[in-house]
């Protein structure tokens, strides 16, 4: 049958062609977005891998000769006269002060996000749009601005040192300021609007009858909420979690403002490497661990989301 | 109250609730309520005065930021607006194809990296290429803005390209509107709202920018953030208070809008 196999050429062959020009409209359209991406966001991420195996320049920027120096030094201190390496923890104390801080700010802004997310996803529909709006409100406000705010209240001289003294309860203020504390409470402060919206997002689409039923069975208040209500919600509370953890361990503004020199955070420490230390190679290794350290928690996450097959995306 | 026989009341979650909104609000009004304090403190209040707002006004300082922060966040909410709004066409208007989800995870890398990461590499970048060419200016942080804003603009963008009807588009193209003339006269005014909430949140996002403004801003490119990042490291003046009001304000306007929006998109499905 020659004439049906020229139909089958003619049509494969048109079918090409238009698959060909949908690749080439896809492609212009696509291209400025995806290139700015990849020219500010992708590229530069493959020199800093680069320039931390690089040696520093004597005025910032690098020297192009190989050396994994920068990564010994997170570790490692080299004395200065025989170049023996001696274990320190000064900078380990920095990571880990980060990562406290990171799971500390995570489950705060869980207890206090989640009641909030699920008394909001009760309230009737009028009432529960200003509530959202209130906490849309600060999610999309300065954070620069929010945190000096944070500043203004807990100062030596602030409201909380003075109202304490008012009421008696302390004599002289009690410095708050420069503390894990603050930068703690700040971090909460930051991003707790992160963790309420996504919580809410999955308790809205909550079943009620799924709740009526447990109580039906003489289930308690605590246990609907423990066996019913929290493990329904779980995609969101895996959304918020990881929405507030991912900016509070690379957190920059809330730690320079509200721990001084004292409580230093990761991103704080890169931001040293390239102003006052001059050292690219180090800020770079240190930028890069960071980031590990942040791709291992989204994966973490991907995987415990796909693994229950509650991915949306 | 019924409230004890609601089946969906849990004890002490309203009291939460009005800490947390509490706890997200306090602050702020401390700030506001200074900058209208007639003295130079802004703990011990005195009397109503509008002096510091003035002082702001006339400070050159202040002058010369907000026009650099106007001018980078204008630019860039242009630009990331159009290439977003290409690329959501791309992701929601056309056959599913091999590297869709690649290019979602492109546009939306901005959003996986720690600020503090990509603006340092920023950093590297820019001065690679300023050492390579000599060429300086404001284009270096317009483009920065311009690239971490796209994500934010294709969010709403996209979202309402999903959530329009394909059968008003299939109608045009039934009745013999050639492609360009469908987009233009329906897919394009239909998806305005989401554009529209995509640009001001470009905005937004560029206008509030610290970190990466902080690494790639050269001499003379002060945009406002940075001028109040200074101030305070310097100490605290009731002027910050009047600045940081204003600046709020503008952020509560366009919220709202960006809010009532997105209220419109949904009473329109019901």
């Amino acid at each position: 049958m020659p004439a049906q196999s020229t139909t089958h050429t003619l049509l494969s062959a048109s079918v090409v062609a238009e698959e060909k020009r949908q690749r080439h409209k896809r492609f212009s359209l696509l291209a400025p977005g995806i290139l700015t991406i990849f020219c500010i966001g992708i590229m530069p991420l493959s020199i800093v891998l680069i320039y931390s195996v690089l040696e520093p320049g004597d005025y910032g920027g690098v020297s192009w000769v190989l050396s994994f120096d920068a990564y010994v030094q997170l570790l490692f201190e080299e004395d200065i006269f025989d170049e023996t390496l001696t274990f320190t923890t000064s900078f380990l104390q920095i990571f880990l002060r980060s990562i406290g801080l990171g799971l500390f700010t995570t489950i705060a802004c869980l207890l206090i996000g989640f009641p909030t997310a699920y008394f909001i996803a009760t309230q009737p529909v009028k009432r529960r749009n200003v509530w959202l709006f209130l906490i849309t409100i600060p999610f999309w406000t300065n954070l620069l601005i929010r945190t000096y705010a944070m500043l203004l209240i807990l100062r030596d001289q602030g409201v909380v040192n003075l109202s304490l003294i008012k009421i008696g309860l302390i004599d002289k203020a009690i410095p708050i300021l420069y503390t894990d504390f603050a930068v703690g409470l700040g971090l909460v402060y930051a991003y707790l609007p992160f963790m309420v919206l996504p919580i809410y997002a999955s308790l809205e689409k909550l079943d009620f009858r799924l709740v009526e039923a447990s109580y039906d069975l003489y289930a308690t208040r605590f246990k609907v909420l423990k066996r019913i209500i929290i493990p329904l919600a779980k995609p969101g509370i895996a959304a918020g979690c990881i929405l507030v953890l991912i900016p509070s361990l690379g957190a920059f503004i809330t730690p320079a403002i509200l721990g001084g020199g004292k409580s230093l955070m990761i991103g704080n420490l890169i931001s040293l490497q390239f102003g006052q230390a001059r050292n690219w190679p180090f800020g770079s290794a240190i930028a890069l661990v960071l980031m590990v350290i942040v791709m291992l928690s989204l994966l973490t996450y991907l995987r415990s989301s796909a693994r229950k097959g509650l991915t949306h995306d | 109250m019924t409230k004890t026989t609601d089946l969906r009341y849990q004890p002490g979650f309203s009291l939460i609730t009005w800490f947390c909104i509490a706890f997200l609000y306090a602050p702020i009004a401390v700030l506001v309520w200074f900058s209208f304090n007639q003295n130079r403190s802004v703990t011990v209040w005195t009397e109503f005065s509008l002096d510091w707002y003035v002082k702001a006004w006339h400070n050159e300082g202040i002058q010369n930021a907000a026009l650099v922060s106007l001018e980078v966040a204008v630019i860039a909410m242009i630009l990331s607006t159009i290439m977003a709004t290409m690329a959501a066409l791309v992701t929601t208007r056309t056959a599913p194809y091999r590297g869709l989800n690649l290019s979602v995870a492109v546009i939306n890398q901005p959003l996986m990296v720690p600020e503090v990461v990509t603006a340092v590499a920023t950093l590297i970048f820019f001065a690679i290429i300023k050492q390579a060419t000599g060429v300086t200016g404001i284009g270096y942080l317009i483009a920065a803005h311009t690239a971490f804003c796209i994500p934010f603009a294709y969010m709403p963008i996209r979202a309402r390209l999903e959530d329009m009807d394909l059968s008003l588009e299939q109608a045009g193209a039934d009745l013999y509107a050639p492609p360009f003339k469908v987009f233009r006269r329906i897919t394009l005014p239909l998806m305005m709202p989401g554009i529209l909430a995509g640009a001001m949140l470009a905005f937004i996002v560029s206008l509030d920018d610290v970190i990466i403004t902080l690494f790639v801003a050269g001499p003379g490119e002060t945009t406002l953030p940075i001028y109040i990042l200074g101030q305070i490291r310097r100490g605290v003046t009731p002027e910050i208070n009047a600045v940081s009001t204003v600046f709020l304000g503008i952020s509560v306007i366009l919220v709202t809008f960006i809010f009532l929006f997105g209220k419109g998109k949904n009473l329109g499905k019901q």
